[in-house]
């Protein structure tokens, strides 16, 4: 079922020119609303009046997430806080969170992107859905939650955790939707599995997102639990889950690009490229009040196709993800970077500078363990003592990434020393 | 009077334990007693050896951490409750001890070696109350 025909079929010319009226419309706000983006347009001799239409968007400055965190926590919002309804934050990369604010309307829009998804993944108002993301300060509970709403169908909120509760739940109310982490749905899998209660679920979808899975990943889901497994994609920045999202062809992901223009760059150059090429993923909103961005560099590589997919839908398809263009990992769907465990180490000041992040998935769950060099500096010969740094430790990197996490301490120097870019993360997941 | 422990750091891998030992033969270092306190991660071995400075610049530069504590060699003779005679000394003064195992001296006599929290004093008590410490030139050679 296509949600919204009129914007999810119309034609190219139809669709550029919405996008330009929209963007010129964009462009105009952020000057006059957001000293940041003025100042930056200023720098590079570019007033609003110079974008026409989306074929002057290579004129205009990009946005990062480090642009975010310099003006933490509100300083990219472009409307007064009055009218600001709720935030969501994400980990930034040296510990200072992402702050992203939405107004009503862009509340409204998140839930019709993420309502068009669950209508491409085949679900109705008929439907029940288990919303299995963490709810929170992190945009995929909440996200798919009111999408879910919008959609008209029974919302189940089970946040995540309690995986006893959720499969028992899923049995006794029928559920036949849940969206939630891949890596946490075949973790589901296996308990049914375990509990001989596969035969006794009504799902017949999935809607998985906020981390990177495989397309064979995607298969096993799909056999193990009867049921078609969509992919789902979006980042807080540009507004949470719901940005894009695959059907039932599986041929790429369907981007709202009424809502959000997307562009592929190279990282190198930062040179726009062409279409089926890979490169980096670049998106400027076109809708959106709270937080307007301007080519927000995603950091997720992948390559886009304008052409009609068999679905009907006219809307440009991104590829399946491969990979970053940065040292951002996803563990159980949270944002990590390397720099905020160094940054939290050395903080602590009590360990050498030597660490590595070991990350790894055990029963489908992802792990991380950070080794830790026991150095002349902090080291003990009473146990004791080295149990409370170690725990210490652990601490503090939760505090800091909001994971917990192992530590491990080990001998000196065994921790590689680099001449180059450090390897600070071994990560043994397979994406299977 | 103190003597010196060797304290090495030893992660639980196949072979580490027989590093640290071949380390210390390569380089003459006789091992007068030995403890070894193991986790689920890692190994905290104590060593008395002949020349712990030595043994320290050997196992560092072989790569492990090690570091010395100064420790308490006690004389004891092999008498029913001598050990429980020398504790009550320790703890009638309040002194909380870390750890302690035995020490082999070769003589008749047992002796033990003890870690506590307040070294220099319960080194005092004992020595008052005629126990006697092993100086660490008895254990060179």
């Amino acid at each position: 079922m296509i949600w919204n025909e009129t914007k999810e079929c119309m034609s190219r010319d139809e669709m550029q020119t919405l996008q330009s009226k929209r963007l010129v419309k964009t462009v105009e706000r952020v000057y006059h609303n957001v000293e940041f983006y003025r100042k930056k347009m200023q720098a590079v001799g570019i007033e609003p009046g110079d974008i026409k239409g989306i074929e002057d968007i290579s004129k205009l400055p990009y946005t990062t997430k480090d642009d975010l965190r310099d003006t933490y926590p509100f300083g990219l919002f472009a409307v007064p806080m009055s009218q600001i309804v709720r935030v969501h934050a994400s980990s930034g990369t040296t510990g200072k969170a992402t702050v992203v604010g939405y107004t009503k309307r862009d509340i409204d829009i998140w839930a019709e992107c993420v309502a068009r998804a669950f209508a491409q993944a085949g679900l109705t108002r008929e439907d029940i859905i288990q919303v299995a993301y963490g709810y929170g300060l992190f945009t995929g509970g909440l996200g798919a939650h009111y999408g879910a709403e919008h959609l008209g169908a029974t919302v189940v909120p089970m946040s995540t955790g309690n995986t006893k509760k959720l499969t028992t739940m899923m049995k006794d109310f029928g559920a036949t939707a849940i969206a939630c982490t891949p890596s946490y749905l075949l973790h589901i899998a296996e308990t049914l599995e375990a509990d001989g209660d596969i035969d006794k679920i009504k799902l017949k979808a999935a809607i998985c997102g906020a981390e990177p899975w495989t397309e064979q990943m995607r298969l096993q889901i799909e056999e193990k639990l009867h049921i078609n497994a969509f992919d789902i994609y979006g980042l807080s920045e540009v507004m949470g889950p719901g940005v894009a999202c695959d059907c039932i062809y599986h041929k790429g992901l369907h981007v709202y690009e009424d809502h959000f223009l997307p562009e592929i760059i190279s990282p190198e150059t930062l040179q726009p490229i062409g279409e089926n090429e890979t490169g980096e993923l670049v998106f400027t909103t076109l809708t959106k009040e709270g937080l307007p961005l301007l080519r927000y560099r995603t950091k997720d590589l992948t390559s886009i196709s304008y052409e009609k997919c068999e679905c009907g839908r006219t809307l440009a398809r991104i590829s399946r993800f491969k990979g970053r263009s940065d040292d951002m990992l996803i563990i159980r769907g949270v944002n990590v970077f390397p720099s905020q465990v160094e940054a939290a180490l050395l903080e602590m000041g009590e360990t050498a500078p030597y660490y590595m992040m070991i990350v790894d998935r055990v029963n489908n769950l992802d792990t991380l363990e950070v080794q830790v060099e026991v150095d002349e500096v902090f080291f003990s010969d009473k146990i004791g003592e080295l149990e409370s740094l170690t725990k210490k430790i652990a601490h503090v990197i939760q505090q800091a990434i909001g994971l917990a996490v192992k530590v491990k301490l080990v001998e000196p120097k065994t921790i590689e020393r680099s001449m180059g870019k450090a390897v600070r993360v071994i990560d043994k997941r397979k994406l299977i | 009077m103190f003597i010196n422990q060797l304290s090495v750091f030893i992660e639980n891998r196949e072979g580490r334990l027989e590093q640290v030992l071949e380390a210390l033969k390569n380089n003459n270092i006789n091992i007068v007693s030995l403890s070894l306190a193991d986790t689920s991660e890692y190994g905290m071995l104590r060593m008395i050896v002949s020349d712990p400075e030595k043994g320290k610049e050997v196992l560092k530069n072989n790569g492990f951490s090690a570091m010395l504590t100064p420790v308490l060699g006690v004389k004891m003779s092999h008498k029913v409750g001598q050990l429980q005679i020398l504790l009550a000394k320790i703890c009638e003064a309040g002194i909380n001890i870390d750890y302690m195992y035995a020490l082999a001296t070769g003589s008749d006599d047992a002796s033990i070696v003890i870690k506590t929290a307040d070294l220099k004093k319960a080194s005092e008590i004992l020595e008052e109350t005629g126990i006697e410490l092993i100086s660490s030139g008895e254990l060179k050679g």
